[in-house]
């Protein structure tokens, strides 16, 4: 059965500066800015939560769940996305979005959230003190943080059939998304000590399936917590990515991974390219290999390269797309616009880099290493190149490399600014938000599948949202007119 | 705003959108060129006064 690919994306940023130097305390400082300026403050509610299932079914216990910290800053936006600390960083955690173009668009608020939260802090604080948010993974020091992209899928697909069918989209979609980076970092990638990257990720990943996040990190993440009826879905977690600063390789990556997806529920893994024999070691040496021409031994016997995987991953795509439409992704438009980008962008990294500098984010970083290294004769870990690598996902404009080097906006400002403030029309987040913005005194606690009010009087009530796709503005907009007040909405609701 | 009115609008949203990503041309090229030359020459007002030590305090605890 295939399902609607609801999708959105969290981000955790890079915090520098603060109090103290203390992390935590900066990025809870940036959190309540935001909900105070906001007026936001609502508690997450964690009943719901349970990080710790697993996809497999049987949980594995030789790895430590990932432990859910209830006592950091924490908050619920307008526009239905979460703001809150989890564990040393600032999280943005987009709403949830039906197209890959308004997960992107909500990605794009959630910096411009970011960059709000940020500068409100900063004229509170002693100069010696601002902060300074970095939308990127890693700390060159060997620590990382992650973006993670969340899918909803069928439970009907076994999660078997589900790491078969990603494994190759996420070992070799870095060609064309990854984010690059000066040098290496952990000890197995300092053996090997490349001058580039094209991936912030690929080295911290060591397993192929596991339910870790923070050690050991797998290429299919197995939490099984789907944030919704868990008989009928099942929420892909995908944490092997990086943080686009391009919009269209935002865009390009969730619209080439839904479509793979619904291709996977309607046809499952058998149409998808052979795994390769080592997923991990692929993962890291295709990361390595900016001339894109190395190529790993797969299960069927045949070698693959990154490109190669691609190139198949995006004919199968193609195939599905003329067959069906794939409208459970995005209208014909948008399907067709992810098609022709992800084509432009895969011919142009091996063919002619330079001609998708607009658009892919490690071509565009490393074309400022190389021209500085030109220029100035630096070598290959100069820290003027660390510097650069760091700055290119500086979220301040003015010190921003990214927002220098003529990559393409997919939205106008306006469009931006509506999307920080208001939520999408067209999933169960329009509910959220719109409760979020009318109601905010009487929402004592809300997470992605309830919201429970406080009406004075009485129990609390908690409105459950079980289904991802119930909640719309078509569904709810005229209720939450007539209905002003909170105890008519629930009454109309529940009459 | 009706709903014709909003879907209308989100269709000529669209359609800018496919536009500006589309044009891939040599003028572009020219002046993604351009763009980056510019910031070659502006590099020291825009990078971190000092690199070295930038880049060393720039320290994360890990997350997810």
């Amino acid at each position: 059965m295939q399902v609607p690919k609801v999708l959105g994306i969290e981000t955790e940023y890079g915090i520098a500066g603060g109090p103290e130097k203390d992390p935590i305390l900066a990025s809870s400082i940036i959190v309540n800015a935001y909900a105070l300026e906001g007026r936001t403050r609502i508690n997450w509610d964690f009943d719901s939560e349970s990080p710790s299932s697993d996809s497999r079914g049987v949980l594995n216990f030789t790895s430590f769940a990932p432990i859910v910290e209830t006592h950091l800053a924490n908050t619920v936006l307008t526009n239905g996305a979460r703001l809150y600390v989890d564990h040393a960083h600032p999280e943005y955690s987009s709403p949830e979005c039906r197209t890959p173009l308004e997960a992107t668009l909500f990605d794009v608020a959630g910096e411009e959230v970011m960059l709000r939260a940020m500068n409100v802090s900063n004229q509170s604080l002693d100069p010696s003190m601002r902060m300074t948010l970095y939308k990127n993974n890693c700390d060159g020091k060997g620590n990382s943080y992650g973006t993670h992209e969340n899918y909803l899928l069928s439970r009907d697909l076994e999660f078997k059939e589900v790491v078969a069918g990603v494994v190759p989209h996420f070992v070799s979609r870095q060609i064309i998304f990854g984010a690059g980076k000066v040098g290496a970092e952990t000890e197995d990638g300092l053996e090997v000590n490349p001058a580039f990257q094209i991936s912030q990720r690929a080295e911290f990943f060591e397993e192929v399936v596991g339910l870790e996040t923070t050690l050991k990190r797998p290429i299919v993440n197995t939490r099984d917590e789907p944030h919704s009826d868990a008989e009928r879905y099942r929420r892909l977690h995908v944490i092997i990515g990086d943080a686009n600063m391009s919009q269209v390789a935002t865009f390009v990556k969730l619209g080439s991974t839904s479509l793979l997806l619904s291709l996977l529920e309607a046809e499952g893994a058998r149409v998808f390219p052979s795994m390769p024999v080592h997923p991990v070691q692929t993962v890291r040496s295709f990361a390595i290999d900016t001339s894109l021409s190395h190529a790993v031994l797969c299960e069927d016997g045949k070698k693959r390269t990154a490109w190669d995987f691609q190139d198949e991953l995006w004919n199968l795509a193609n195939s599905f797309v003329q067959r069906t439409g794939a409208p459970d992704v995005a209208s014909e438009d948008e399907v067709s616009l992810i098609m022709k980008q992800w084509r432009e962008m895969l011919d142009g990294v091996r063919d002619n880099p330079a001609s998708v500098a607009d658009r892919v984010d490690w071509v565009a970083k490393l074309r400022i290493i190389e021209g500085l290294k030109e220029r100035y004769g630096l070598h290959d870990y100069d820290a003027k190149l660390r510097a650069v690598d760091l700055q290119y996902h500086d979220l301040r404009k003015d010190k921003s490399l990214s927002k220098r080097v003529g990559l393409v906006e997919l939205f106008t400002s306006e469009q931006v600014s509506e999307a920080v403030h208001n939520p999408p029309r067209t999933t169960r987040a329009y509910f959220r938000g719109q409760c979020v913005t009318r109601y905010p005194e009487q929402i004592v606690a809300a997470n992605w599948d309830s919201l429970v009010f406080d009406l004075g009087e009485g129990p609390l009530q908690r409105v459950p949202m079980l289904d991802p796709l119930r909640g719309t503005a078509e569904l709810t907009q005229d209720l939450l007119e007539k209905n002003p007040s909170v105890s008519a909405l629930l009454k109309a609701m529940n009459g | 705003m009706s709903e014709q009115e909003r879907i209308q609008k989100q269709k000529t949203e669209r359609a800018s959108t496919e536009q500006a990503v589309v044009n891939v041309d040599t003028a572009k090229s020219d002046q993604l060129k351009h763009d980056l030359d510019d910031l070659l020459d502006e590099i020291d007002e825009v990078l971190e006064e000092n690199a070295e030590e930038f880049v060393r305090n720039y320290v994360q605890k890990g997350g997810e």
